[in-house]
C-alpha cells in the first residue's frame, strides 16, 4: 500500500472529508456499509446515492451539512462501495436495504432523506411505501421524466435492442468469472471522466481511493463485477411521476440543467409539475448531474436552509 | 435422471436431464415455487430428442441467494445459461417459466426454436400495470436456505409484466427468428402480457401436444 501516494491525492482536495463513524448493517442476509459524518445527538438525515456510486461521492458534501448541524448518515447500496455483494439486484431490493439503514438509526421520528439520482428516485419511492418514517425528501437531480434515462434505447428498433438484451446476457455469462480491470490512480480516474466529464481529476482521483481497492496488480474499482447498466426491464419511468405528485412531506427537488450522460434530463418544465404541492424547486445553471459535487457549498446550504424551515 | 450443476454469475442451477438421446433438446421451465419433474410428464412423452428441465435460483436444486432481488430478467439468464450450454433449443414453460421462456426467446431469437406456454404458478406475476408499491416482507426464520426461496415467491409475484414489453419481446422474435410459428400457447390462463402476444401472426392458439408436433417437425 502506497499510503503516501494515497495521502498526496487526497491532499489536493482538503475540504472533502471521511466519515468519522463506520458500521455494518443486516439488510436480511447481507451486509451494507454505514458510515456517519456528524454528532451522533444531532437531527439525522439519510443520504441515498446514485447507480454505480458509492458513498464516498458524499465525501465534499456531507461534512459540510455536519457542519450545519446535522448527524449525516449514508450508505453504499448492496454491491456498491464497501457493502457486500449480493447474488441478485433490484430497485426493490435497494428500497428495502434503505429501509433496513433507516431501521438501524433506533429512532421512531421520521427523517429527512436525500437521494442523488437513482437514489433520488428511491427516496421518492421510500417516503410513498413508508410515509411514517420519512419527514421531507430532498431530491438531487433525480426528478423523472416520461423519456427515461438519456441513455435509453428506442425499444423499437429491433437491431438496439436484440444488441442491448442479447448483450446484458452475454454480460451474465462472463460475470461469475471476471474482475474489475486493475489500473493506477490516474488510469481509473480518467476512465470514469468519460461518464463524469465536468468532474476535476483531482476529485475523480480522490474517489478512487475511497471507491477502489488496491492489489499487486492497480487499484480496481469495488463496485461488484457483475454489476451492469441496462436493460431497462420492464419498469416504466412514467409509473414515477404520479406517486412523485402524490407525495404530503415537504419536498426540495434541485436539478442541473446542463445534460450529461449519467443524468436523467429532466428539465425544469418537465420537473416542476410533477413535484408534490409546496414543493421548494431549484434549477441550477451551469451545473451538470453531479449537482453536490459540483457545488457541494451552494447545496449544503440549500438543504440546511430547507431542512431548518420544514423540520 | 442426470444432473449437472452450472456456475452462472453467483448461482449454482440444478440441470436435470430427464431423458438422453439425439435431435434438438426440450428444456422444461418450471412455475413459481415448483421444481422440476424427476421424469419425463406424459404429456411431453412424444417428444423425440432429449428432455432436460431446469430448476430456477432458489428453486429445487440450485442454490438459494442471501436477501432476495428476483426478476425474471435474471430467472431469463439462468435459462440462458442452459442455452449456452445446450445450444438451440425448444422451450416449455409452465406458469412463470413460460413469461420467462418469452424473455429468453425474445433476447435470443435466433437460438431457440420454439416456446410452449402452459398453465403454472405465476403465470400472472404482479399483473400489467403497477399497484400500489409495497415493502415485501419475509420471516427471517423462514430464510433457511431451503427451497423455493420465500423472496422468490414474494417478488415474482408481484413483479408488473406490461403489454408493450411482452409486445416487444414477440416483435424481435417476429423479426429475427425467421419461424412461421414460434410459440404455441396452451394455457387457459391469459394475463394481459398473454393476450398481448396472441394478436402476433407467429404465435398461434393449441395444447401442448399441438406446440410438441409443430417443433418437433422443425
Amino acid at each position: 500500500m502506497t499510503s503516501s501516494e494515497v495521502d498526496a491525492v487526497r491532499s489536493r482536495l482538503p475540504g472533502a472529508k471521511r466519515p468519522e463513524r463506520s458500521r455494518r448493517v443486516d439488510v436480511g442476509g447481507i451486509e451494507v456499509s454505514v458510515v456517519e459524518w456528524g454528532r451522533e445527538e444531532d437531527q439525522p438525515v439519510a443520504l441515498a446515492h446514485g447507480g454505480f456510486d458509492f458513498a464516498g461521492t458524499w465525501d465534499l458534501f456531507a461534512p459540510l451539512l455536519a457542519d450545519a448541524g446535522f448527524r449525516v448518515v449514508a450508505w453504499d447500496q448492496r454491491g456498491h462501495g464497501d457493502s457486500d455483494a449480493a447474488a441478485l439486484y433490484t430497485w426493490e431490493a435497494d428500497i428495502r436495504d434503505a429501509a433496513y439503514v433507516i431501521d438501524s438509526l433506533k429512532t421512531k421520528d421520521p427523517i429527512p432523506v436525500l437521494g442523488h439520482s437513482k437514489g433520488g428516485g428511491m427516496m421518492n419511492q421510500l417516503a410513498e411505501v413508508l410515509p411514517h418514517r420519512v419527514r421531507a425528501v430532498i431530491n438531487l437531480d433525480g426528478i423523472p421524466n416520461k423519456r427515461g434515462f438519456n441513455t435509453q434505447i428506442d425499444r423499437s428498433d429491433t437491431r438496439a435492442l436484440e444488441a442491448e438484451l442479447s448483450g446484458w446476457l452475454d454480460h451474465r455469462r462472463r460475470a461469475g468469472h471476471i474482475s474489475r480491470r486493475a489500473d493506477t490512480i490516474d488510469g481509473l480516474a480518467e476512465r470514469r471522466q468519460l461518464m463524469n466529464p465536468r468532474l476535476s481529476m483531482d476529485w475523480l482521483r480522490y474517489l478512487v481511493t475511497v471507491g477502489a481497492k488496491q492489489d499487486s496488480e492497480g487499484w480496481r474499482w469495488k463496485i461488484d463485477p457483475t454489476l451492469r447498466f441496462g436493460p431497462s426491464g420492464a419498469w416504466r419511468p412514467e409509473w414515477a411521476i404520479p406517486r412523485l405528485r402524490g407525495l404530503r412531506v415537504p419536498y426540495l427537488g434541485v436539478i442541473g440543467t446542463v445534460k450529461e450522460e449519467m443524468g436523467w434530463g429532466t428539465t425544469p418544465e418537465e420537473a416542476f409539475p410533477i413535484l408534490p404541492d409546496g414543493a421548494e424547486f431549484h434549477a441550477l445553471a451551469d451545473t451538470g448531474h453531479f449537482v453536490h459535487i459540483e457545488r457541494p457549498g451552494d447545496i449544503a446550504a440549500l438543504v440546511a436552509d430547507f431542512l431548518r424551515r420544514v423540520l | 435422471m442426470k444432473t449437472v450443476f452450472l456456475d452462472h454469475v453467483r448461482s449454482k442451477l440444478a440441470l436435470h436431464e430427464l431423458r438422453g438421446g439425439d435431435g434438438q433438446p426440450l428444456l422444461i421451465l418450471h412455475g413459481l415455487g415448483e421444481q422440476s419433474p424427476s421424469a419425463v410428464p406424459i404429456s411431453l412423452e412424444q417428444w423425440a430428442g432429449p428432455v432436460f428441465a431446469l430448476d430456477f435460483t432458489g428453486h429445487g436444486q440450485s442454490s438459494v441467494p442471501l436477501a432476495g432481488g428476483y426478476t425474471c430478467e435474471a430467472l431469463m439468464s439462468d435459462a440462458d445459461a442452459v442455452l449456452a450450454e445446450l445450444g438451440p433449443l425448444t422451450l416449455v414453460g409452465y406458469g412463470l417459466g413460460g413469461y420467462v421462456g418469452l424473455l429468453l426467446f425474445g433476447s435470443r431469437p435466433k437460438e431457440i426454436n420454439g416456446l410452449i406456454i402452459a398453465d403454472g404458478p405465476g403465470l400472472d406475476g404482479g399483473g400489467d400495470k403497477p399497484t400500489s408499491p409495497q415493502l415485501l416482507h419475509v420471516k427471517a426464520t423462514d430464510l433457511d436456505g431451503s427451497t423455493p426461496d420465500p423472496w422468490a415467491l414474494a417478488e415474482l409475484a408481484s413483479d408488473v409484466r406490461p403489454r408493450d414489453y411482452a409486445a416487444d419481446h414477440v416483435r424481435q422474435i417476429e423479426t429475427l427468428a425467421g419461424l412461421d410459428v414460434a410459440i404455441v400457447v396452451g394455457s387457459l390462463g391469459r394475463p394481459a402480457w398473454l393476450s398481448e402476444i396472441m394478436t402476433s401472426p407467429v404465435v398461434t392458439d393449441g395444447d401442448v401436444g399441438v406446440g410438441l408436433s409443430t417443433f418437433n417437425r422443425s
